[in-house]
């Protein structure tokens, strides 16, 4: 059967009306709301970038903006590298993911984000002191605090070897929700006591002193630990003091019972020692006892997780964390900081963190209670005591933290702490000599 | 005045436009005569690349300059002052030690072990060098962030290969690159390994150059082969051995990866070279305008080589001329 339509003149005129009036109805396609590049962390979890994606795409579609995301790797420092390049030529993606001090080192060409953050904050409370720090610059928030590649760096020690030593992890720091009144005795005087066995064993702590991030993060929550500050909060220089002695005379002892090699540890090195069975104990995230359950179970099942040890001064945990920043130049601000405001909402941050395996932590001390923690296996409750929880009676901290951050960044990337210790310990300087070094150097840092 | 071709049109005769007197076109003649002159083809024909090299080395350079003039948030020019500021720290003193021991004591001893394998690969029968020849060329084929990472895992802490058979000797391990002056020599001895193939073919694509007859000349006169060696081939390789030297130290004083990949500049900053220790300073520390003057220390040292390397290549061409 076949319809005939005709068209009268009424209904032509009709449709001719209606036709003119269409421009003026606001019509949401896909892009109706702008177009939005992202320059975004590439995630050492390969599932993290897709569940980063699927978060991105289902808002774009019901917000109809058209977004392009880039996963930048920072093997090589490429994201460095990026951030630097964008950043001369004042071009490139809306938004880009900013390493720790990089918010800082590119201040004059980002957005501030005040409403977004401080909207988040009355929303979650506050965030750690270390975000605060690093985003939080003249009063006004230049980025918003990711999860995304955020982390923490606390201890992951081998079970057995702790317990042939004389010492429970699991009882320390159980993956429960209580503060266990031996977990006091996790301390750098334990360690130290510690690590002579185990190095006996052939297990021997496998903490490094080389130039790069993990070696740093070690030394700077070691120094924090006994108060040693190389500059203070008000920008001078704070070397020659009792408590960065005593910090390094403790580390010099240290390293008489660590790998030979740790002077050169990289970024990879401590965690192919505690995949391959050769180490005790090493300060990182999760990522080494991932790889270990795929490569080597059975040490994967001996490893847990717990706070750095306590100091004079108290239990500093190195924390690493990622921000997202919009750059001056972006072509669609607005766009951008609805979409920043949607990530950090404590449903996509734990969709993120749950498909990493709880390897990123949430820049907001309330959300540390996200069930991924708890169901990581094996063991079970591994990871449960990786982030900071508010009985480990610990605080997130980042090396050099007090210096004003325009030093501190010198003193973190120029791995300044380890350089003292090795050239005590290995270059044969001594203590005092090694303070002079330091002095000249951070001299340098005050240009 | 026209030719006529094949089909019957007419075109130009390009002899008789050659021929022609140009004061019949004085405007267009000019222009002719300077289209026709070789010079003036030549420089045409490389202008697409002469642009290109403007645009991906000059600009950059130039840049690089004008950043080193900045203080640290670029927003004031400091002229010289970053330099200035630079030797007086007692790192960077380090690093323009090390800088040149990398590269000397590297091109010292890519120069040579290429000219020992270049008369090696000279006396083996030309049907038998070609695999030999390619295997050599290896290291320099391979891309050296690669092979870099290839030795990395030979020095690597917990599984070097180099350790594993020492262990199977009963002799104490080795921190290969924990250690400075271990670490030091690695980083040479991958630089050697990477740079010997390059001089190798040039040391041998010289010495196929040279004349027999001259040796035929000293076997004759009763010259031994140390003398052949003095007296004939190095004065006809000078040239090639000079420019090989400058190219192999402007490379090796800007090597990166190695250093990078292998320490890092570690321990206690003792590898550290003028590349590295200025992504340190202007990548990673956020310090732009001193990381570019850090890599700029490079040029005076590099043109004072270059202008002395390259004057001895211009009088010795002069005197085989005039000789």
């Amino acid at each position: 059967m076949t319809t005939t339509w005709t068209m009268t003149r009424r209904a032509a005129l009709r449709t001719a009306v209606a036709a003119t009036a269409l421009p003026l109805v606001h019509i949401r396609t896909a892009g109706a709301a702008g177009k939005l590049t992202l320059g975004l962390w590439d995630h050492w979890v390969p599932a993290g970038n897709g569940a980063m994606k699927k978060i991105i795409e289902a808002w774009a579609e019901a917000n109809k903006v058209e977004v392009g995301v880039d996963f930048i790797t920072s093997v090589g420092n490429k994201n460095l590298l990026t951030i630097a390049a964008e950043a001369q030529s004042k071009t490139g993606h809306d938004v880009e993911a900013f390493p720790a001090w990089e918010v800082h080192n590119n201040l004059q060409n980002l957005e501030p984000v005040d409403d977004v953050v401080n909207g988040l904050i009355k929303q979650y409370g506050p965030l750690n002191p270390v975000c605060e720090y690093l985003t939080k610059i003249n009063g006004h928030w230049m980025a918003v605090p990711s999860s995304s590649g955020t982390q923490y760096k606390p201890s992951c020690a081998r079970i057995s070897v702790f317990k042939a030593a004389g010492a429970d992890v699991q009882a320390w720091f159980p993956a429960k929700a209580e503060h266990s009144p031996s977990a006091d005795e996790w301390t750098w005087e334990k360690l130290l006591e510690l690590a002579p066995a185990a190095q006996k064993a052939g297990m021997p702590f496998a903490l490094g002193l080389g130039q790069t991030t993990d070696s740093v993060d070690f030394a700077g929550a070691l120094f924090r630990a006994y108060g040693a500050q190389l500059v203070n909060e008000k920008g001078e220089i704070t070397v020659k003091t009792d408590t960065v002695r005593q910090a390094l005379e403790y580390a010099v002892k240290l390293t008489r019972f660590l790998p030979p090699d740790v002077y050169s540890y990289d970024d990879a090195s401590n965690n192919r020692a505690l995949i391959s069975g050769k180490a005790g104990l090493i300060f990182n995230p999760p990522s080494a006892w991932a790889v270990a359950k795929r490569d080597n179970p059975s040490v994967a099942a001996d490893c847990w997780t717990f706070p750095t040890p306590a100091g004079p001064k108290g239990r500093f945990v190195p924390h690493l964390p990622y921000n997202w920043g919009i750059w001056s130049f972006a072509k669609n601000k607005s766009a951008a900081k609805d979409l920043l405001t949607h990530l950090a909402q404590r449903e996509q941050v734990e969709a993120l963190s749950t498909a990493v395996s709880g390897y990123d932590i949430p820049p907001f001390p309330s959300m540390a209670n996200f069930k991924v923690w708890e169901q990581v296996e094996p063991p079970l409750g591994t990871v449960y005591n990786y982030p900071i929880r508010p009985f480990h009676n610990a605080t997130p901290s980042i090396a050099a933290l007090p210096a004003p951050p325009d030093i501190a960044v010198q003193i973190y990337n120029r791995a300044t702490m380890t350089t003292m210790i090795a050239k005590a310990a290995q270059g044969g300087l001594s203590i005092e000599q090694v303070l002079a070094w330091a002095q000249d150097e951070l001299e340098g840092f005050m240009r | 005045m026209r030719a006529s071709c094949a089909s019957g049109r007419a075109v130009p005769d390009i002899a008789a436009s050659y021929l022609e007197p140009t004061r019949a076109r004085p405007r267009a003649g000019r222009l002719a005569r300077v289209m026709r002159k070789r010079s003036t083809v030549g420089f045409l024909m490389c202008l697409p690349l002469i642009l290109l090299i403007a645009l991906l080395v000059v600009y950059p350079a130039l840049y690089a300059i004008w950043l080193a003039m900045l203080n640290k948030r670029m927003t004031t020019f400091v002229g010289l002052g970053n330099f200035a500021f630079l030797l007086k720290r007692s790192t960077f003193h380090l690093v323009i030690f090390q800088s040149c021991l990398f590269a000397v004591s590297a091109v010292i001893a890519k120069a040579s072990i290429g000219f020992v394998l270049a008369h090696l690969m000279h006396v083996i029968p030309p049907n038998r060098q070609r695999l030999l020849r390619g295997l050599l060329l290896i290291p320099w084929v391979v891309p050296l962030a690669l092979s870099t990472l290839g030795w990395w895992w030979l020095f690597d802490p917990s599984y070097s290969a180099f350790n594993w058979i020492l262990d199977g000797f009963g002799v104490p391990r080795v921190a290969w690159l924990g250690s400075t002056g271990w670490a030091r020599a690695s980083m040479i001895v991958v630089n050697i390994w990477y740079g010997s193939p390059f001089f190798m073919i040039m040391y041998l694509a010289a010495l196929k150059s040279v004349p027999g007859e001259l040796f035929e000349a000293a076997s004759i006169d009763g010259a031994s082969a140390w003398q052949k060696l003095i007296f004939v081939t190095l004065p006809m390789m000078r040239n090639i051995i000079s420019i090989t030297v400058l190219f192999s130290l402007i490379v090796t004083f800007a090597d990166f990866t190695i250093v990078r990949i292998l320490t890092a500049g570690g321990p206690q900053d003792t590898t550290h070279i003028f590349a590295t220790y200025a992504f340190e300073v202007g990548i990673q520390s956020g310090d732009i305008p001193l990381g570019a003057a850090v890599s700029l220390f490079m040029l005076p040292i590099l043109a004072v080589a270059s202008v002395f390397i390259l004057r001895g290549v211009a009088r010795r061409n002069r005197e085989m001329a005039a000789g």
